[in-house]
């Protein structure tokens, strides 16, 4: 199932991944061969075939929400590519 | 002996250590310098942490000369993925993303090691955030096979594998999305375990698939890999996934006793692509169990086996490209800052932070998850994991075990498969469908093939790593292969 240059260029945006135009080139031959060998799941009839989407029989794990200690905030900060005071500083989201 | 130090397993290690023979600083300081010597030749490590590792050997002697609170891993030197955060020692995960990033808390795997005793002397090299089966794909260069340097020596836990194959530690820790330390292990010559879905905390374990992920040892010997497991099992409040099963004395099941045991061996595994050398080893290694007296059927079958590779790639992707949209440049890692605007920023951050293999799976998983496309694959792949994990189900009510081959093939030339990801992902065919059903499996070595390790895979029922461990101890006494060594 070959996938076309805009379909690469629709996925990347979706996912927020930057490509240069020779990603594209690659993705797009590489994709279309993966998705292509995925294929031989539809040999398979699962009509019937409930999903499993985890191993485990465990359901809604819940505890009692009693307040504990929290990172101290310094730390966590200090891996901020920038901060302001004691804030992560982003680009405006919002363009003009 | 002194000089030798470094060769030693953990139980052996542990012996001189409580018995005050040795104390865990020369123990500590032997480790070091084997690891100087090596690592130029291998670039099995990211960060080394020497002077850390000598103040936790100084720690755990005078807790061994308290003699209290002592444990079969107090003072003995390891090396820990770096995909695995460790409170105030950078954790790459093998990616620029985040060459800098510093943890400000240890993983649960960390937390219960420093309980025992850790003397931690790296974090070691992998596949960028785990992807990958060559260790081809780490920011930081590739690791080499000891065994021969013109080989990989698997992946992702690429570094742990060959950190322990070298006597560059005395175990290690990997994880195991696919195959991640039984692949490696059985390349690089060593054990390595992955355990039930559910047994190890995730906490802090830095994720790439969530319903597929786990924390497992690696180690030089199966009473090893049993005492780490140990150390590092059970229940944790702080992963929901993780089972409130209870965990047995792996040490003290070990026994070389095979006898009556039932053991299948599913054809799926022994067919085609399967190279020649390896058929060969794992034969010969399943006709040892049976001479020991277990009851090989030779005859298993697992019917949907030859679509667990296709399933796997659409599953983990999948939840690697929804784990993986926290690295957007602003609360941590690298980040792009020169953009016109906030998401040409986040774009380039994402670029240029991830490596190849890493945007594919991204894609692939945006893909599969995308409007249009979610019912034919991510839907579909999660339906044909129940056929797979029924199968296992049915399998385990006549077997105690099933035993296969770890790898297809020995370790294979590095750059032999980089440009073709689809020949890259078969070398995991044989181990994903473990991670599918979340069943525990260990890699043991049962020989060689062209002067190269091969892995025997033997594979448990859920939450019966006692057993897995038993039949790979038995088999591993009669065999022998430890003695030999990587020419190092």
């Amino acid at each position: 199932m070959p996938i076309d240059r805009d379909e690469v260029l629709h996925i990347a945006r979706l996912a927020r991944v930057g490509l240069s135009e020779e990603d594209v080139h690659r993705f797009q031959e590489q994709l279309s061969q993966i998705l292509d060998y995925f294929q031989v799941l539809q040999e398979l009839d699962t009509s019937e075939v409930p999903p499993t989407s985890h191993v485990l029989p465990l359901q809604n794990v819940m505890r009692d929400d009693e307040p504990g200690a929290s990172l101290p905030s310094q730390e966590v900060l200090a891996n901020a590519p920038q901060r302001e005071g004691d804030f992560f500083k982003v680009r405006a989201v919002f363009e003009e | 002996m002194g000089d030798d130090l470094f060769r030693l397993t953990v139980h052996e290690a542990a012996h001189l250590l409580a018995r005050r023979e040795v104390s865990s600083r020369e123990l500590t300081a032997a480790v070091l310098d084997r690891l100087q010597g090596v690592e130029g030749q291998l670039n099995a490590f990211v960060t080394l942490t020497p002077e850390l590792a000598l103040e936790q050997a100084r720690q755990a002697d005078e807790r061994l000369a308290r003699g209290e609170d002592v444990t079969p891993l107090t003072g003995i030197p390891a090396a820990i993925k770096d995909v695995i955060c460790t409170l105030g020692v950078r954790t790459t995960c093998g990616s620029r993303m985040l060459e800098n990033f510093v943890p400000p808390y240890d993983a649960t795997v960390i937390v219960r090691l420093k309980r025992a005793g850790l003397v931690m002397v790296g974090k070691t090299n992998m596949d960028e955030f785990a992807m990958g089966s060559s260790g081809e794909n780490s920011y930081f260069g590739p690791t080499r096979n000891p065994w021969d340097r013109e080989r990989v020596p698997g992946g992702s836990s690429s570094g742990s594998a060959a950190a322990v194959a070298a006597d560059a530690c005395l175990y290690a820790l990997g994880s195991d999305t696919g195959g991640s330390i039984r692949q490696p292990a059985a390349l690089c010559g060593i054990v390595g375990l992955k355990p039930t879905y559910g047994r190890v905390s995730r906490y802090g374990l830095v994720a790439f698939a969530s319903s597929l992920d786990q924390i497992g040892p690696m180690t030089k010997d199966v009473t090893d890999a049993a005492l780490v497991l140990q150390a590092i099992a059970g229940h944790d409040p702080n992963d929901s996934t993780s089972a409130p099963v209870e965990v047995p004395d792996y040490a003290a099941g070990l026994m070389p006793d095979v006898k009556g045991l039932r053991i299948g061996v599913p054809r799926e595994y022994m067919g085609e692509g399967v190279e020649e050398g390896v058929r060969q080893a794992v034969t010969d290694a399943i006709e040892r169990l049976a001479e020991m007296g277990a009851e090989v059927d030779w005859e298993a079958s697992l019917p949907s086996t030859p679509y667990a590779l296709a399933c796997y790639y659409i599953i983990a992707p999948s939840e690697a490209s929804a784990n993986l949209a926290r690295y957007d440049g602003v609360k941590y890692g690298y980040s792009y800052t020169e953009g016109a605007s906030m998401w040409e920023n986040m774009e380039r951050t994402r670029q240029f932070g991830f490596g190849a293999e890493v945007k594919r799976r991204i894609m692939l998983g945006t893909y599969a998850l995308s409007a249009g496309y979610y019912d034919a694959y991510y839907l579909k792949a999660q339906k044909v994991r129940t056929l797979i994990r029924r199968e296992f189900e049915s399998a385990f009510q006549r077997y105690d075990v099933l035993v296969t081959p770890v790898s297809p093939t020995p370790a294979f030339r590095l750059g032999e498969k980089l440009e073709d990801p689809l020949q890259m992902y078969l070398s995991d065919v044989f181990t994903i469908p473990v991670n599918i059903a979340g069943l525990p499996a260990i890699s043991v070595p049962c020989g060689f093939s062209q002067g190269l390790p091969v892995g025997l895979q033997v594979i448990g029922r859920p939450f019966d790593e006692a057993t897995v461990l038993r039949v790979a101890y038995a088999y591993e006494q009669a065999a022998g292969w430890r003695h030999r060594r990587p020419p190092l």
